[in-house]
């Protein structure tokens, strides 16, 4: 059972580093999507008896971000006329190196804090530390809108795996609140980004620079 | 209940209205509704069962009708203000302020974990089209910076709740995460998970109020966005983040650690503070500096709440005399931005003689949020101060002092910049186009007397408030 648990977490964290190693839009948008339908798998995998509340889970998650956010991603991107992101503010090897390390510290620091024992030979935490810290690297090293919306959403794949510990002990309404609020957050950010390509003619958001002290 | 659904139902009615005309009364109405009622629950607090998720509990009590007296005073003056920026359509400002209100109430009474997080990320969602409302590209400019920092406070926060929630389960917790469930856990509350929780929630919740290093989205968002905005943002919603912390707080005390908390919180406020203080010096720009103001506030609310029970009272007389001080400071620049055509010392110049009324409104406001006697701000502020020194922490009180100074500087520089001198010739012709009627000097100088009706009289009713707020978050220590 966990063992196919920590295979899905492993391959999640895999396709962290793919993320940020890449410089094309397309594959980053990929990597995140094909993240969220892993994650939106777990659920399911995790309960021995199927609730019709964890499936719902895994239907919003898969749906939301598996096909919806990577579709407006993709329409984003189409209107904007890019897909690469040339000069990021930290390099792709840097950027592997500091997941793939960030990845290692994850897990020797998972093994410091209290687990219950059943989540104990889970990957969920380290899986989980890794990729919040994937997500800022790219929100923070990358320029293009695009790549950090993408990091958003990693940033919430990685909460969303640590929710996955809660998942039977808590009410519903934390897990509901986040696929919807995260709907409704990159809907919005995706009609400003249209808005930003049309007062700027362009996707980097270092030419977001007026304002500064 | 009521609080809540009236701002959210009118916010749906606001998107049926179709006349732009009319539309932006709607804002007034629910403003009286929300307040009276507001006060109505003050005065006669209905009971708040244990485990209920929401209710009108003491510390919502404590701040909540500040918010609603705010948001009636910024309503009066939308109304004149969204008739002046007619071309635009106001149907989503006014859905879109309305619901900011609904959620607000909401957030302030939140009494569970997950509710408060949904409410939190709710205001912050529902504020953007507020911020974007003029539609210049510096408003979308700061729209993205609001969104990306804003968005990735909010997530950090939601991490803390899940941190605090796998504590709770970790100590055998039943899955309630209700803040009296959590607090009668106390010591059982798995002590590394609340602490990685309370760093979490601090860092979260403390960018969505401003506190520095997590600040940088409010200048932009503050000095871009119409005043009525910032007026609302300052004062009503960076309160609930305030709240939101303190109810954290309570919690990780009952887990025994509220030395670390109280630690971490001197810290950040007076952080906050400096760098507030250091920004104001070098600042050009009057509502940029409104923003820095707002910081520094911030930061002297969170050094209240980490000294003790009597510094918590000091922090909660400071949210009323905040919210309302600032509110009049933002509403009489956004007279005189509209007057002078400009928000930069470098072309502003001698408003006292093309806009006298909101220059003098300006130029008292400020001196009342600097902490001149009599206004509100100096009498909370004296007991941060005197709660610093009873904690035995004069060093901390000597530098709050001292930030407090360099904070007086640096707005007097830029205040009377603006004030003095000799109009140009451009914003002298812009001038003559911008009435002082009474309907947009009115608000402010309303916010204003409130301050100073807080200040000379402080009723006994609202030191009251304030202390069962304070005993319901320290409900053990004296």
């Amino acid at each position: 059972m966990n063992s196919n648990l920590n295979l899905l977490i492993g391959l999640a964290m895999g396709l962290n580093l793919l993320a940020l190693g890449s410089s094309r839009l397309p594959i980053v948008i990929r990597s995140m999507s094909a993240q969220g339908v892993i994650l939106g798998a777990m659920p399911v995998l995790m309960e021995h008896k199927l609730d019709w509340r964890v499936l719902l889970i895994a239907l919003a998650t898969i749906t939301g971000k598996g096909l919806v956010i990577p579709w407006l991603l993709r329409r984003a991107m189409r209107t904007a006329q890019i897909d690469r992101e040339l000069e990021p503010l930290i390099g792709f090897i840097p950027s592997l190196m500091l997941g793939a390390g960030g990845a290692i510290a994850a897990l020797a620091l998972a093994h410091l804090l209290p687990l219950l024992p059943e989540h104990a030979d889970t990957l969920l935490v380290p899986g989980s530390l890794a990729t919040v810290l994937t997500g800022f690297i790219l929100l923070i090293g990358r320029t293009k809108a695009i790549s950090q919306v993408c990091g958003y959403l990693i940033l919430e794949n990685g909460i969303y795996l640590f929710g996955l510990l809660l998942i039977k002990a808590m009410p519903l309404l934390v897990e509901a609140g986040v696929l919807l609020d995260l709907t409704v957050g990159v809907f919005i950010i995706g009609i400003i980004v249209d808005r930003i390509q049309r007062a700027f003619d362009s996707l980097d958001t270092r030419k977001l620079t007026a304002l500064r002290e | 209940m009521l609080l809540i659904i009236i701002p959210l139902a009118a916010s749906i009615l606001a998107f049926v209205i179709p006349n732009n005309r009319t539309r932006p009364w709607l804002l007034p109405v629910v403003g009286i509704f929300h307040t009276l009622l507001s006060l109505w629950m003050f005065f006669d607090p209905p009971p708040v069962a244990a485990g209920s998720w929401l209710g009108f509990d003491p510390l919502a009590r404590a701040v909540l009708p500040t918010v609603s007296l705010l948001f009636l005073v910024c309503a009066s003056y939308g109304v004149s203000y969204l008739h002046v920026r007619f071309e635009r359509d106001n149907r989503v400002f006014v859905a879109a302020l309305l619901a900011v209100l609904g959620l607000l109430s909401a957030g302030h009474q939140a009494r569970h974990l997950g509710l408060l997080w949904i409410f939190t990320e709710g205001v912050t969602l529902a504020a953007v089209p507020l911020v974007h409302f003029n539609g210049t590209p510096r408003a979308f400019e700061a729209t993205w910076k609001y969104l990306l920092v804003g968005g990735t406070g909010i997530a950090l926060s939601l991490l803390g709740s899940l941190c605090l929630g796998y504590a709770s389960l970790h100590g055998g917790g039943e899955g309630d995460l209700t803040f009296v469930a959590l607090m009668s856990q106390g010591a059982g509350l798995s002590r590394p998970w609340v602490l990685i929780a309370w760093v979490l929630l601090l860092v979260g919740y403390g960018t969505k109020m401003g506190l520095a290093p997590m600040h940088t989205w409010k200048p932009e968002v503050y000095g871009e966005s119409p005043g009525i905005v910032g007026a609302i943002l300052a004062g009503g919603v960076t309160t609930v983040a305030f709240t939101a912390i303190l109810r954290v707080r309570s919690v990780v005390g009952a887990a025994g650690e509220g030395a670390i908390a109280d630690q971490t919180m001197l810290v950040i406020g007076l952080f906050s503070m400096l760098v507030a203080a250091l920004f104001l010096l070098g600042t050009r720009d009057f509502k940029r500096m409104l923003a820095y103001s707002s910081v520094e506030h911030m930061g002297i609310l969170m050094v209240g709440a980490s000294l003790g029970r009597s510094g918590m009272v000091a922090a909660l007389f400071h949210v009323w005399s905040n919210s309302l001080t600032k509110g009049s400071l933002f509403l009489s620049a956004g007279n005189i931005r509209r007057a002078a055509g400009s928000a930069s010392m470098d072309s502003v110049r001698g408003m006292a003689v093309i806009t006298p009324r909101s220059a003098v409104i300006f130029v008292v406001g400020m001196f009342a949020v600097t902490a001149c006697p009599p206004f509100g701000p100096f009498f909370s502020e004296l007991k941060v101060v005197r709660a610093a020194f009873e904690a035995g922490h004069g060093a901390a009180a000597a530098m709050f002092l001292g930030c407090l100074l360099l904070a007086f500087f640096g707005l007097t520089r830029v205040v009377f910049g603006i004030v003095d001198g000799r109009p140009r010739s451009a914003s002298k012709a812009a001038g003559k186009r911008f009435l002082e009627t009474a309907d947009v000097i009115l608000p402010p100088l309303a916010l204003l007397a409130l301050s100073l009706w807080l200040g000379l009289f402080s009723p006994a009713t609202l030191h009251e408030a304030w202390s069962s707020a304070a005993a319901q978050l320290f409900p053990t220590s004296l």
